[in-house]
């Protein structure tokens, strides 16, 4: 792992956050994104990076329950904050209900898209336990899928809506 | 008896051992060199060893793209995987099941003929031996060159293949592990970014480091070396802020110029060029009853959604690569010469990537990161190109202009056909076309410039894919204008030139139908004669309800077009409904396949959807533009693709092989898609729009 703390002499942040659940604190330069605290200091991989320009939703996490692009969130902003990523759903092993729906569709291609689309459909079910496919579209338009798995995703999302 | 034909991959790396191998743990590894770039292939190949060693498949344990241990295969590309590698592990797999068995009747003295194999354990007249693979893996020499005379199974003892098992990858992604190479950050990896030379031949005349350090705010080191500039840092955003700052830090000479002009198609007529003519004999005699079609396709771009990304080592004198590139084999080799190395002191291994669609940049950042871990040894170089580096840097799919000269017979079908394009290569990858990795031409020394080549006509062509159309065409002929300097660097994307060809043909059998004064669907019946070609055009109508189509021409039509993938491999048929209104909205879309035996159909028919959704994306929006030095569609504001709010219901249908040959299906989709929704969009407006993307600008003059 890199050290936990900014090189010597630069502007630096102490930042206590609550990730996955988890009271965290980091050490950070100034302006670090929070995507780059969640994979290069946290060790939580699973959040991507796409553009770094709002543009994709590939780095879709959740702060205090919203969608936030992580990409460009100056981890600054989260202090004192809860944030959530997909590695809080579950793991193969142990899979989150809509982790299992999105497998029962073979939802995904390259799945460079999914954990930010996956996010992006917790928040939505959090709030329309079951919702209508204009409703699930409208919530991901944001993302982009590259590789044309956008069906069986919607499927997927109205699948684990139906079971919850 | 004469040898058995092999397929190539078998001809190239024809030890066994190169493919399978027993372990201890009760596996058995099967090695390929094709790679997962998002298709599911790996999980296909998995399915064929297990039904042909008769293996449960949780014991089949695949090694994909690994230069010191797997089989050389070229790159993963043209929907050969499943032909090529599949075709390869079965035979391995068939030859070593009945070796293993030759070796237990002997032990067992008993004939072969007795043993039969369950779950892996060989079995005497149905009774347990106590023998299995791994019980007689020692006695089996892999070390011999297979010979390719076992006869594998008929595909009707099938058990797994033809299931469609869920993809043996995805659970890692849906969870969000480290399933990416973007996803390996060792213990004292050192980040880098590239200041990325404007274009070949540009020089970098002044870079202010000290300006960059300032924008950098940390720790940095600079790694220069002619016109290839790095930045290093052991903290990432450092190394970025870095790259983002150095541009405006540097000042080039030898820019190359652009004007809007370059970005159209329309550019590349009386461009020098190479022109190839293939097929029938030039035609002397005037045409008696000549048509005319011209449409065009612009530059595209890959557009993955991560950007390239890499990791390098240098650990006493042996490079390791890790790389999301189509070809670990090729890599290795192509590194090679650049970094001075032998090959013996390279390993490349493969990392899942984003999504690829042909020859990207994971090539060139492999060679950017290689570069660094050579000037700083025993340190875990990692670079990820800027998104504006991926969209400014990755080969871009040529643009293409493709015109039809027919010539009818009395009853309106084509007696003579010649079909004249004009597009940039369609390959530079390094190794096996006209092109270099891409930092190669900043270093010293710089590669002089090459002729451009294009796939051959065997390989499926590239700027002629699907030029041949498969009707009844007594009299067919290619020229082929392969320009030899496109104003950007161009290479392989999902389906080469397949696209605008066969949005040409279909486009043209609607004209002539109309003509004809036929309906689309049965004038095309009137002049193909191939069986399994006629069965999915009557099965896409069908779906489409064909026979309720209108006369059209009130905004909402109903297109239909079909096409064999480089005339080779997998058929398909596509339907569309859309409705224009300034702006053409698919409604619908129906897709059915023949790819003869489907190793795993869900698979098959997610490739099939893949490919109608980025084959919509890419008529309907897409366009790499450029400025004054390169090419401005950087981000995804510029250069937009289809969104969920855009993607149509699309029904997808493979149907029932018969036993027939696997055949290539991952590119399949995307001619016959582009090429419906063309004629779907002129049956709406009645009017044609031969120039893609059918952007709101193109309908407007059209119907101006």
């Amino acid at each position: 792992m890199l050290s936990l703390r900014a090189p010597a002499g630069e502007e630096s942040l102490a930042i206590a956050l609550t990730v996955n659940g988890s009271a965290r604190s980091v050490d950070v330069p100034d302006a670090t994104t929070l995507l780059e605290v969640l994979r290069n200091h946290l060790g939580l991989m699973g959040t991507r990076y796409g553009c770094g320009l709002e543009q994709c939703g590939a780095c879709m996490v959740l702060v205090d329950g919203q969608p936030a692009y992580a990409c460009t969130r100056e981890a600054g902003t989260v202090a004192g904050r809860s944030v959530t990523t997909i590695e809080s759903l579950g793991t193969p092993d142990k899979l989150h209900p809509l982790q299992q729906a999105f497998l029962d569709e073979q939802a995904g291609q390259c799945g460079y898209c999914l954990s930010g689309i996956i996010m992006s459909a917790k928040a939505l079910l959090d709030r329309t336990p079951a919702p209508t496919r204009a409703e699930i579209v409208t919530a991901l338009d944001r993302h982009l899928c590259r590789c044309g798995a956008h069906q069986r995703i919607i499927r997927a999302v109205e699948r684990a809506g139906r079971a919850a | 008896m004469s040898a058995p034909v092999l397929p190539t991959s078998l001809v190239d790396n024809p030890r066994l051992d190169r493919w399978i191998r027993f372990q201890p743990d009760r596996t058995v590894r099967i090695a390929t060199g094709k790679v997962e770039i998002g298709q599911g292939v790996v999980t296909a190949l998995g399915q064929i060893a297990a039904d042909e060693l008769d293996v449960p498949l949780d014991k089949v344990v695949m090694l994909s793209g690994d230069s010191d241990e797997g089989p050389d295969e070229m790159y993963t590309t043209s929907s050969l995987s499943i032909q090529m590698s599949g075709g390869s592990i079965r035979l391995v797999c068939a030859e070593v099941r009945a070796k293993a068995l030759d070796r237990a009747a002997l032990r067992l003295n008993c004939s072969p003929n007795d043993l039969t194999v369950v779950d892996g354990e060989f079995r005497q007249n149905g009774a347990p031996t106590g023998q299995d693979y791994w019980s007689i893996a020692g006695e089996i020499d892999l070390s011999q060159e297979v010979s390719g005379t076992t006869r594998p199974k008929p595909h009707g003892q099938y058990k797994v293949v033809g299931q469609s098992i869920p993809r043996i990858d995805l659970p890692a992604k849906v969870t969000g592990q480290a399933a990416y190479v973007h996803d390996a950050l060792p213990a004292g990896v050192l980040h880098a970014r590239l200041l990325r030379q404007p274009n070949p031949g540009a020089t970098l005349a002044a870079l202010d480091e000290a300006a960059i350090r300032r924008a950098a705010k940390g720790e940095l080191q600079i790694v220069r070396e002619a016109n290839f500039v790095a930045f290093v840092s052991p903290v990432e955003s450092v190394a970025q802020a870095a790259a983002v700052a150095a541009p405006g830090h540097a000042r080039w000479e030898g820019l190359r110029q652009l004007t809007p002009a370059h970005q159209e198609a329309a550019w590349l007529k009386g461009q020098a060029a190479e022109d190839r003519r293939i097929g029938a004999p030039p035609r002397t005699e005037p045409p008696r009853n000549p048509v005319q079609i011209t449409v065009s396709r612009p530059y595209i771009a890959h557009a993955s959604m991560g950007p390239s990304c890499a990791l390098a080592e240098l650990k006493d004198g042996h490079l390791t690569v890790w790389s999301h590139g189509q070809g670990m084999a090729p890599l290795q080799k192509n590194l090679a010469p650049v970094l001075g190395l032998p090959l013996s002191a390279i390993s490349t291994r493969h990392l899942h990537g984003p999504g690829c669609y042909g020859h990207n940049g994971a090539d060139d950042a492999a060679l950017d990161a290689a570069l660094v871990a050579m000037r700083l040894p025993g340190r875990t170089i990692r670079v990820q190109w800027r998104r504006e580096e991926e969209f400014g840097f990755e080969p871009v799919g040529p643009a293409m202009l493709v015109t039809l000269h027919v010539d009818l017979d009395d009853k309106g079908r084509p007696a003579d056909w010649t079909t004249e394009i004009w597009s940039a290569t369609h390959v530079q990858r390094p190794g096996s076309g006209s092109g270099f990795l891409l930092a190669t031409e900043a270093l010293p020394n710089p590669p002089p410039e090459v002729k451009p080549t294009d796939p051959t006509e065997a390989r499926g062509g590239g700027g002629t894919r699907n030029a041949v159309p498969l009707y009844d065409v007594p009299s067919h002929r290619i020229l082929h204008h392969l320009v030899q300097r496109g104003p950007v660097r161009t290479s392989a994307l999902r389906g080469l030139g397949a696209l605008p060809n066969v949005y040409a043909i279909e486009m043209l059998m609607d004209v002539l139908a109309e003509r004809a004064g036929m309906d689309p669907v049965a004038y095309r019946l009137s002049i193909l004669s191939e069986p399994r070609a006629r069965r999915l055009i009557e099965q896409v109508a069908e779906m489409a309800g064909w026979t309720a189509r209108g006369p059209g021409g009130a905004g909402k039509g109903l297109g239909m077009a079909f096409a064999r993938y480089k005339n080779t491999a997998a058929y398909c048929a596509v339907a569309a409904s859309v409705t224009v209104d300034e702006i053409v909205t698919v409604d619908r879309v129906w897709c059915v396949a023949d790819a003869g035996v489907v190793v795993n159909p869900d698979g098959g028919r997610n490739q099939l959807e893949g490919g109608v959704i980025q084959a919509l994306s890419w008529t309907l929006k897409e366009q790499v533009r450029f400025d004054d030095h390169g090419i401005a569609s950087v981000d995804w504001d510029g250069y937009p693709i289809l969104r969920f709010s855009e993607v149509p219901e699309i029904e997808a249908e493979l149907v029932d092989g018969a036993g027939n040959p696997s055949l290539g299906l991952g590119e399949c989709s995307c001619g016959p898609t582009a090429a419906a929704v063309g004629n779907a969009v002129a049956h709406a407006l009645g009017v044609r729009i031969h120039d893609m993307p059918l952007t709101r600008e193109r309908i407007l003059r059209a119907l101006a």
